[in-house]
């Protein structure tokens, strides 16, 4: 049962994500930067999966792929199914407003919107009808316990619970996948595991496919799956109990 | 749409500093453009008024005397102007729309002075007209600039041997003491020439004996004899009881100006023969009337195969559209500067607004807001920093309009001889209001697209690694 009564999109394909040989290289000047070297994993619906690694060692780079707000120099992505290559740039934008969401490490809110406005955002951007809107936002907002601080501005807000506006505003539109890119960076210890604590328990209610990179080893006891990224390349692929 | 505009305006007030500083800058724009508008159409007014007070809206003239007849005006006289003016007056289209029409003759000769060991004479340009009528027109105010006559009682319709002179001929012919002017000067006496012919008692005597009834009642009163050529080529003259003199504004027609009655100026032009009119005067309710009775008086004319012609008053008054044309150019020329600093304000404004924004502008990216949806967030938000501005400054308009058209200031504008009221007509003129607000938002909104274009073209992972 999905406790925030948000419809799941119906998915044919086997993965939700699936590189094949996806690299990516960034050019500064006449200097050539590999980020990510040919990687090939499928990544499969309805896990909490993360991408650990240390810094500068392409997981942000894998996510930004696997996000489609990134093309990769060479290979192929496919998210829920759809070679997001092939799409143009508006095509993009329409594929990530219904299908991704998006956790920041920095939060990333907009901040001349208030906690409701900034989780609501989404959902105006695939023209959903008002009471649905209200609704869903009203839900989400509650399930991530930020009823209270709807109306604040992200100014008025904790790190802590600014992170839980960004998760909310990540869920709201049930997508298919969330992506959090180092979202507890920024945050206390504490906080910063309360924080995977909600997200691995909303990620479980909702059974939406949530793709966590970190920098952080201790946090890989909450992952049903565990991509290692060294220098670009994939070194390791842990699921939960086993490893490959 | 709503949260494009909830977003925008929010984000204006965002940096309020910024956005004040911008919004000053088109705050001034509308406030230079709609006062010195407003200023330039009050002298608009001023200047029509005055000119369809003097000459009227239309003039009907016979073919020819436009271009050919101010040298002669006696041989271009209209035959039967009563029943021209008759047909004119009950016209089922000029009718409801006139105010009134009256005759004139232009007339041109020389005036002298030989009174009181005078023998000064000058060549003048005269006009005869209808001291009511003169009146009537005089009255006329459809502007609301407060610049109208009282009536004149110095000229009537019943003495036909009253005149007016401008303050320059007064001047000249030695009629300053006589007339009891202030402010010019008497002329000093020339040397007596034994040689010189003795013309006055001939002019004099011939003036007597004309049929023209002449003030002998009122000998207090200065004359002048007016000298011209009738229509056959006669030398003929009257006398010019001179009831008074005014300043004409400028100098040329201040040094050789008479009016007088028609009466009079037809005496002097057709002796004993027909009496024509050189010109048949209309004078409508509303300016915007003219095409329709210029077209109207057209189609009458064309009807009854009269030999006339239509002329409006700016055909007849090019000093007028002289000065519509200067203050125009001059108005579009500080609508061009003020367009230009606004413009380079709202860019200045929105690059900076991109440039900390970029990490935002990253993050809805993301989210699925398109290139286009960026574009438009800071399109809009120029054309509203444009908008809030150009409203301010049409109120700081209103109200500094309203405080110098109450302080009762008076200026003398080009071609006036008095002071007339200063003025600043704003409220009146809905067209330059909505045009400057316009005009300015849409600068505004231009100056954003290549600042928004920037914004819409950035990578999203490069703005999301912005910080």
């Amino acid at each position: 049962m999905n406790p925030l009564d948000i419809p799941m999109a119906a998915t044919a394909a086997t993965a939700a994500v699936r590189l094949t040989a996806a690299a990516k290289t960034y050019r500064t000047g006449d200097v050539e930067v590999p980020a990510v070297r040919g990687i090939t994993i499928d990544i499969p619906y309805h896990r909490f999966s993360m991408v650990i690694g240390a810094s500068g060692s392409g997981k942000s780079t894998l996510l930004n792929l696997i996000g489609c707000i990134d093309a990769p120099t060479s290979g192929a992505v496919e998210v829920c199914g759809q070679a997001v290559g092939k799409l143009d740039d508006d095509a993009l934008a329409d594929f990530r407003a219904r299908n991704i969401g998006f956790i920041f490490q920095t939060f990333s809110l907009v901040p001349v919107l208030s906690a409701y406005e900034n989780v609501e955002y989404p959902l105006l951007l695939v023209g959903m009808a008002e009471a649905e809107r209200r609704r869903r936002t009203n839900d989400v907002l509650n399930a991530v316990g930020l009823s209270a601080y709807a109306s604040r501005r992200p100014n008025e807000l904790s790190g802590g619970q600014r992170q839980r506006v960004a998760i909310a505003r990540a869920l709201v539109k049930a997508p298919q996948i969330v992506l959090a890119d180092e979202p507890t960076a920024n945050l206390d210890s504490e906080t910063g595991a309360s924080i995977i604590e909600l997200m691995h328990r909303v990620q479980a209610e909702s059974r939406t496919t949530f793709v966590f990179a970190t920098h952080d080893p201790q946090l890989m006891s909450a992952a049903d799956e565990v991509f290692v990224i060294r220098d670009g390349t994939l070194l390791e692929h842990r699921i939960a109990g086993r490893t490959q | 749409m709503k949260l494009l505009f909830k977003t925008a305006a929010r984000n204006i007030f965002r940096n309020s500093r910024r956005s004040l500083m911008t919004g000053s800058a088109v705050a001034a724009g509308a406030l230079a453009m709609l006062l010195f508008g407003g200023f330039v159409l009050f002298i608009f007014s001023g200047l029509e008024t005055s000119n369809v007070q003097r000459v009227g809206h239309l003039s009907v003239f016979r073919s020819g005397y436009f271009l050919f007849g101010s040298g002669n005006p006696a041989a271009y006289g209209i035959d039967d102007y009563r029943r021209v003016m008759k047909l004119i007056a009950e016209d089922e289209v000029i009718k409801p729309r006139l105010n009134i029409v009256t005759p004139t003759q232009s007339l041109v000769g020389i005036a002298g002075n030989f009174s009181g060991g005078s023998e000064a004479s000058k060549t003048f340009l005269g006009a005869g007209v209808v001291p009511s009528a003169r009146d009537t027109m005089r009255q006329w105010d459809e502007r609301r600039t407060g610049n109208t006559f009282r009536p004149d009682h110095r000229l009537s319709d019943e003495d036909e041997t009253r005149g007016l002179i401008g303050m320059g001929m007064a001047r000249i012919l030695g009629l300053c003491g006589p007339l009891k002017l202030t402010a010019c000067p008497a002329a000093p006496t020339p040397a007596a020439d034994a040689t010189a012919p003795k013309t006055r008692e001939d002019v004099t005597s011939l003036a007597a004996m004309d049929a023209a009834p002449v003030a002998a009642d009122k000998p207090s009163v200065p004359h002048l004899e007016l000298l011209g050529a009738t229509a056959g080529g006669a030398p003929n003259v009257v006398s010019l009881a001179v009831a008074g003199a005014d300043p004409q504004g400028v100098r040329e027609l201040d040094d050789n100006y008479i009016v007088m009655h028609l009466g009079l100026a037809q005496q002097l032009v057709y002796g004993r023969g027909e009496h024509k009119a050189t010109g048949i005067v209309l004078q409508l309710h509303r300016s915007e009337d003219l095409p329709i009775v210029r077209a109207r008086l057209q189609k009458l004319i064309a009807d009854n195969h009269l030999d006339l012609e239509v002329r409006d008053f700016l055909d007849l008054s090019p000093f007028y559209v002289q000065v519509r044309a200067m203050f125009g150019s001059i108005f579009v020329f500080i609508s061009l500067v003020m367009g230009v600093i606004v413009l380079f304000a709202v860019v200045n404004t929105m690059t900076m607004n991109v440039m900390e924004r970029t990490n935002e502008i990253g993050t809805i990216r993301a989210m699925g807001v398109r290139r286009s949806g960026v574009r438009m967030q800071f399109i809009l938000e120029g054309a509203l920093i444009g908008a809030i501005g150009a409203t301010i400054g049409a109120a700081v308009a209103f109200a500094i309009a309203a405080l110098v058209n109450g302080a009762g200031l008076t200026w003398i504008p080009p071609g006036n001889s008095s002071p007339t009221a200063f003025g600043v007509d704003v409220m009146n003129h809905p067209v330059l209001i909505a045009s400057t607000w316009v005009i300015l938002t849409v600068v505004a909104m231009v100056a954003a697209i290549i600042p928004a274009n920037r914004a819409a073209r950035l990578s999203v992972v490069d703005a999301l690694r912005h910080v």
